[in-house]
């Protein structure tokens, strides 16, 4: 079986890469992955885990390289309910809040 | 989250014990509780309680001041009883699915032959090895073997926990014997209503891997009615 986000977080470190971890922190409406689900990032942007069901991954990664640079850590959220505040939406129709922040020594 | 940290949350996950990460999403400072708070986030007696309550009842989310607790328990076990086909197939199913699973079985031979390396196994009597296991709540008990000498012990034990599901393999000719059986060892219908006989949600499905998954279905459907 693949090593859940947060082992494979310890062994990127391990291993001298840069991280980040995203978790979900709120949904509402339906969405895939429940509260406190991660993914793990690493410098090169490869991921592990899941915060949605692919339909958001692509941008927490962005997200979490962009965290990984500046050392803060952000909420995002994703969703369908205003087209117009969303880049990236969730075909559920549901809505995410994901929190991404870099692992620091 | 820094390294000590996410050190700390890894031994104790590795340790089974359940604890709780409070995150405050604004400053990214973080609070690691158990027993003990490590962390360097402040929190209030109120809030420590809340959090320890949320601990407790396995609930993750955003408290109303705007904290982020996550709630990290130990896996949901299942326990089976029989290391026969259906168990070869149900235990790696219910492994995917995030259980912790331990197959119960006295045949060495059982237990070796079949499919299960990468399950923990106990090699002993059923009574033993539920004294053993000490099914909580977080626990489903599962009848695999037919063999009263094999099953009854288990789900009589079973019974006497608060195992949040218990189920056991027979046809229902067989699975109204077994109730009697348990009704002359002293368990009232009340209580023998606990167990799920025949077991599995009715999908008609015949081979042993079908079963399995008619098996993991209605457990998962028994854990997340409790749930919510």
């Amino acid at each position: 079986m693949t090593p859940d986000a947060l082992t494979q977080l310890q062994e990127w470190i391990a291993s001298g890469h840069k991280t980040a971890l995203a978790t979900v922190i709120a949904t509402w409406g339906s969405s895939p992955r429940p509260v406190g689900s991660h993914m793990a990032v690493r410098e090169s942007g490869d991921f592990s885990g899941s915060v949605s069901g692919g339909c958001i991954e692509g941008a927490v990664v962005a997200a979490a390289l962009d965290a990984i640079k500046t050392g803060s850590p952000k909420v995002l959220e994703y969703g369908v309910t205003d087209e117009a505040a969303w880049e990236v939406g969730l075909a559920c129709g549901g809505r995410v809040q994901v929190f991404v922040e870099p692992v620091t020594a | 989250m820094n390294l000590d940290n996410l050190k700390q949350l890894s031994s104790l996950r590795a340790r089974k014990q359940p604890c709780a990460l409070v995150t405050d999403t604004q400053s990214g400072k973080q609070a690691l509780v158990t027993d003990s708070v490590v962390g360097d986030l402040e929190l209030a007696p109120a809030i420590l309680d809340t959090v320890r309550a949320r601990i407790a009842s396995d609930r993750s989310g955003v408290l109303d001041g705007g904290l982020f607790v996550r709630v990290y328990s130990p896996p949901t076990r299942m326990i089976i009883i029989g290391a026969v086909h259906i168990a070869q197939a149900l235990a790696p199913m219910a492994q995917l699915a995030g259980f912790d699973v331990t197959v119960i079985d006295p045949r060495e031979a059982f237990v070796r032959s079949g499919n299960l390396a990468n399950v923990a196994a106990i090699i002993d009597w059923p009574d033993d090895a539920m004294e053993k296991v000490q099914p909580d709540m977080r626990t489903a008990v599962v009848t695999l073997t037919h063999d009263p000498k094999l099953d009854d012990p288990a789900l009589c034990a079973a019974l006497r926990s608060p195992a949040f599901y218990i189920g056991a393999l027979g046809s229902r000719k067989t699975h109204a014997k077994r109730l009697d059986r348990l009704k002359d060892a002293g368990f009232s219908a009340a209580v023998t209503a606990r167990i799920h006989g025949p077991v599995g949600l009715d999908i008609d499905a015949s081979s042993p891997a079908e079963i399995a998954v008619s098996i993991l279905a209605q457990v998962i459907a028994v854990l997340r009615a409790e749930a919510a």
